[in-house]
């Protein structure tokens, strides 16, 4: 699977660019600022139906304009592909395949994946647990268009149910009947989450490991460890206990949105124990991980997006990612760098061969 | 955005707050507004004014009415042994477009949504309850017309638990409705059709 052409209209630091790719390596350098990211992120978008920057939509029309569109040509198994996404102020998202619009965009989710490596992924090890849930959900999503219909409605009953808690406190008249509604869906999603969120660790985390040991040369154990009270067997009785507690607080304070993926290295927290060098393999071989499972589970590959990181990785774990370049492990490949001599170098020694793109302030010379 | 005067300012400003219509839309609204004739501005105003001090709900469906009670509710056509429940009054004139149904409606005002601040209390739940008590089994059957969206289930939902001790039939009109679930925008033939073929609801 790869994307032939994209065309933007009015998206973020864009007026207007038609490009046209190889089904390779694609190299997007320019100086900082000049809009080498925003290229990633409307291939993103097509991809996911959103940023991976910045999830409110209207904040991605360039300054100034009342719309955008993002327009790519993708070609899936010999088929050919056009996906259309546009926003309008007021008027929201539409998103279209084959001129046909989706009822949901959901639908189109997996559809044509992406796996994104940017510099901003440290924040899957340093964050809070919802950055851990994020990263496992989009790749759960990607690959079961089942999971992410059920954490949908997962996160509106939940949404539902906190705003109800607070209602009931402000008018002191608690309506039991509804939150038992609630109630009933949160618990039978939870198992649902937490069923799938567990057999996708044991597949995922064997993917993980290899990758590990292969950038670390096999000498440090680490894991990835999927904790949720929905795992529990008394989680039903856990959560009507909870009752009391939820109307206190006012929020729901038990089920998979509380789930964690900890991760540890040598049994220890990674965050604290791991040097900078470990996370960044750690974090790497995530990303390899969920490179090869949509590549297990889908039949081809998605396409690897790879933000700077020839300025955030070092030499060890970049011969690691360009090993496979050569190799042929991957797809389509799109890279950026503010140094296009130091691309150039790389893959030179390599003998990778690479479209050119020159990013300047909006504008691409291809 | 600056405007030469405080007046069209000001009609700017109340335009645009009605749905789907932005200030651009509201400014080229006012400006036609100016052009037309006096009389035909002073209709507008006539007839708004009117609906906000006139409007009624009918005291039995709480559908809008002139009168203290509907056509639907007065009308001895009516088969007094079915209700029809909907969330607003748009989906009562839908399925009267339809010709497919004779019984009587009640009408909610919206679905349960307490992130939209709609909580049980704020919709004609109590009445529709009443309304089936106090007919000591003359109501037979409680249709559900509500939008399959997460909200109109779960109000269904709330309303099969609030009417399950009154011998009454509960049923949900069948999904042939296009997805966003709105009543309003099935075309007539499958809504007078799902009307008739409609499911039970297991009372449990
Ligand atoms: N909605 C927007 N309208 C106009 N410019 C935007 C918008 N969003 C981001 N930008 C601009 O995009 C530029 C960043 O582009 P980016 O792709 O991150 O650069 P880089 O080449 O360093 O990756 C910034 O100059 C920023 O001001
Ligand atoms: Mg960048
Ligand atoms: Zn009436």
């Amino acid at each position: 699977m790869h994307i032939e052409k994209l065309s933007l209209f009015g998206f973020k630091n864009y007026e207007e660019v038609a490009l046209t790719f190889s089904n390779e390596v694609n190299c997007l350098v320019g100086e900082n600022g000049s809009g080498k990211t925003n290229l990633l992120d409307a291939i993103h978008y097509l991809s996911m139906t959103r940023s991976a920057f910045n999830t409110i939509d209207s904040q991605n029309v360039k300054f100034g304009e009342e719309f955008f569109s993002i327009r790519g040509d993708f070609r899936l198994s010999e088929k050919a592909l056009p996906v259309l996404c546009s926003y309008q102020e007021g008027k929201g998202k539409t998103f279209k395949v084959n001129k046909k619009e989706y009822a949901r965009l959901s639908e189109h989710v997996g559809k044509l994946p992406v796996v994104l490596i940017a510099p901003n992924d440290t924040d899957i090890i340093r964050d809070g647990s919802e950055a851990r849930r994020k990263f496992f959900d989009a790749i759960i999503s990607q690959i079961d268009a089942e999971y992410l219909d059920n954490l949908i409605s997962y996160s509106k009953y939940l949404k539902q149910r906190n705003s109800a808690l607070k209602r009931f406190a402000n008018v002191g008249r608690t309506d039991y009947e509804l939150l038992k509604i609630y109630d009933e869906h949160i618990i039978g999603l939870s198992l649902y989450i937490n069923q799938r969120r567990s057999d996708f660790i044991i597949d995922f985390e064997k993917l993980f490991q290899n990758h590990y040991d292969k950038l670390s040369e096999g000498n440090e154990k680490v894991s990835i460890h999927y904790r949720s009270e929905a795992s529990d067997s008394d989680f039903k009785e856990l959560y009507n206990n909870a009752l009391r507690k939820d109307l206190a607080l006012e929020r729901t304070t038990m089920g998979v949105h509380k789930d964690d993926f900890r991760f540890t290295i040598e049994g220890k927290p990674l965050k604290k124990f791991g040097s900078q060098g470990q996370q960044k393999t750690f974090l790497v071989s995530l990303k390899m991980g969920h490179f090869d499972i949509i590549r297990e589970l889908k039949g081809f590959k998605p396409i690897l997006l790879l933000d700077d990181i020839f300025d955030k990785l070092d030499s060890r774990r970049i011969q690691h990612l360009m090993e496979r370049v050569v190799n042929h492990d991957f797809g389509q490949i799109f890279i950026t760098d503010a140094r296009e001599e130091r691309t150039r170098t790389i893959l030179n020694e390599l003998k990778i061969s690479a479209n050119f793109y020159r990013v300047n302030r909006g504008t691409v010379i291809q | 955005m600056e405007y030469p005067s405080k007046l069209i300012e000001q009609a700017v400003e109340e335009i645009s707050k009605l749905p789907g219509i932005g200030k651009k839309t509201a400014l080229r609204l006012a400006l036609y507004l100016l052009k037309e004739s006096e009389d035909q501005t002073l209709a507008l105003s006539h007839a708004l004014n009117e609906l906000r001090q006139n409007i009624r709900y009918c005291k039995y469906c709480h559908n809008i009415s002139d009168d203290e009670i509907c056509n639907i509710c007065v009308s001895h056509r009516r088969d007094k042994s079915i209700i029809c429940v909907v969330e607003d009054t748009r989906d009562v004139m839908a399925i009267e477009n339809t010709s497919q149904y004779t019984g009587l409606y009640h009408v909610l005002g919206g679905v349960i949504s307490p992130i939209e601040g709609v909580g049980p209390s704020d919709l004609n739940i109590d009445a529709l309850v009443n309304r089936v008590k106090d007919s000591h089994g003359a109501v037979k059957e409680v249709i559900f017309a509500l939008s399959s969206t997460m909200e109109g289930d779960t109000t269904t939902f709330y309303l099969t638990k609030k009417l399950k001790e009154y011998e009454v039939k509960l049923s949900t009109i069948a999904r042939g409705i296009p997805i966003g679930g709105e009543l309003e925008y099935a075309d007539e033939i499958t809504l007078g059709r799902s009307i008739l073929s409609r499911t039970a609801y297991a009372k449990d």
